[in-house]
């Protein structure tokens, strides 16, 4: 009755507060003692994304942040291009990942021999649109906009 | 960690295949200090001896001795831990008997000594011969995950893990079964809890702190004026026979051995006004 009526009234305990205070603080110990899950889930991550886009290897941060309420996963994945044909999640795409940085400031439009990069990448020969520009993709499990911004570039929140 | 699943490994199979069948040692661990490990140990030993079962208490915070005093045997404790790991006296001159019972054992730990000087194999193997001649051998694990928890832990099959309903003391139980890993099957104890602030939502409830910890629930001990009491005097409140507190003790000391006793609880009876009170009052 007495709770029902502090739910009412938007009363929170210090009591409850210590209990989202640890789920949070014990989400975030247990990722940060698992690294090589992290690296794995990254792994998976930038795999499944590079059947879609070019991204870049060696640039990818994922990191993870206490946001209000909840614990948002960060990822800030530099897009090197855009594979127009993509989304048949065909491509693995794993060799070609020291390869990656050097062709996005071209795009995917230019008929320029890409090396050690099979796949239909290079079979796509009109130009895509917003080339030439490095993009960033963000994803995160709440809606913020703020986090750091290691790169320049337009920032392309992902829905 | 990879010592504690070794550990594991080599005495599991001991209690099924070996025809002496071995004591069972337990280590009492928090990971945070000063949440009772000590008190609960005594305590635990005391009422599982009064079951009538051979127990033996291992004092393994080298160092910072206290599970003695706590007993109330500081005066009669002379020899340690240290001085049988490195047979300077044997087990049967170091093991310091109970004051109440006749089956309760104390095994000091080195108060002069650091942790480092533990050799964790020699330990693992007193413990083993503990287990021979003890049907219980409760181990009162020191505060931290260092070596002192290492020589703790390494010759336990089973971890009884102490939390209070406090933030810092909940994590470190978390880190401290994490540790663990799949060996010892944990199982906690909340203690301290008090059934006033938890009834205000001013502290962690039983449910809380087991909804974020997943363990199974050993036992629920209340933060009551009687156990300070009781370890001024060095005398394990788990001896008497007129307290709730001693009864939850006694009640932990049943389902390890194996009773079915029903769930643990802390009970607070308060009256309407006083709710009404604390209502107006509102909540911090």
């Amino acid at each position: 009755m007495i709770e029902f009526l502090n739910k009412l009234f938007g009363r929170h305990s210090s009591g409850a507060t210590a209990k989202e205070r640890l789920r949070l603080v014990l989400m975030s110990d247990h990722l940060s003692l698992a690294p090589e899950m992290i690296d794995a889930m990254k792994r998976d991550l930038v795999d499944v994304i590079s059947r879609y886009v070019e991204v870049d290897r060696e640039k990818i941060d994922v990191h993870f942040e206490h946001q209000d309420k909840a614990l948002a996963m960060l990822a800030n994945i530099p897009i090197t291009g855009v594979n127009r044909n993509g989304g048949n999640g065909t491509k693995k795409d794993d060799e070609a990942a020291p390869n990656a940085g050097q062709h996005h400031a071209e795009g995917i439009g230019h008929a320029e021999p890409v090396e050690a990069r099979p796949s239909n990448v290079e079979a796509s020969p009109t130009p895509a649109n917003g080339n030439g520009q490095r993009r960033r993709r963000r994803r995160k499990s709440t809606q913020h906009q703020n986090g750091a911004a290691p790169q320049t570039g337009s920032p392309a929140p992902a829905t | 960690m990879h010592v504690l699943r070794q550990a594991q490994d080599d005495n599991q199979p001991d209690s099924t295949s070996q025809q002496v069948s071995l004591g069972r040692a337990i280590v009492i661990t928090s990971g945070k200090g000063g949440v009772g490990k000590t008190t609960t140990t005594a305590n635990l030993g005391t009422a599982l001896a009064k079951r009538g079962a051979k127990v033996v208490l291992v004092d393994a915070d080298v160092g910072l001795r206290n599970l003695d005093i706590v007993m109330g045997l500081e005066s009669r404790v002379k020899h340690h831990v240290l001085d049988v790991l490195e047979e300077a006296v044997g087990l049967d001159e170091a093991l310091v008997r109970d004051k109440h019972s006749s089956t309760l054992y104390l095994l000091a730990a080195a108060q002069t000594r650091e942790k480092d000087d533990v050799d964790t194999e020699k330990m693992r193997a007193l413990i083993e011969s503990l287990r021979e001649r003890f049907e219980y051998v409760l181990i009162d694990c020191p505060a931290g995950i260092e070596k002192g928890f290492k020589n703790a832990v390494v010759g336990a099959q089973e971890a009884i893990v102490v939390c209070t309903p406090e933030v810092s003391a909940v994590r470190d139980v978390d880190r401290v079964v994490g540790l663990l890993g799949n060996a010892f099957s944990p199982q906690l104890i909340i203690n301290r809890v008090r059934a006033q602030l938890v009834k205000k939502g001013k502290m962690l409830s039983v449910d809380d702190v087991n909804s974020i910890l997943r363990l199974p629930l050993l036992g629920v001990i209340a933060d009551e004026p009687e156990v300070i009491v009781s370890t001024n005097k060095g005398e394990p409140l788990a001896l008497r026979t007129d307290s709730q507190t001693a009864a939850a003790y006694h009640a932990i000391a049943a389902r390890i051995a194996g009773e079915d006793v029903p769930a643990p609880t802390v009970e607070y009876k308060e009256s309407f006004m006083s709710k009404l009170g604390a209502f107006f009052g509102g909540r911090k």
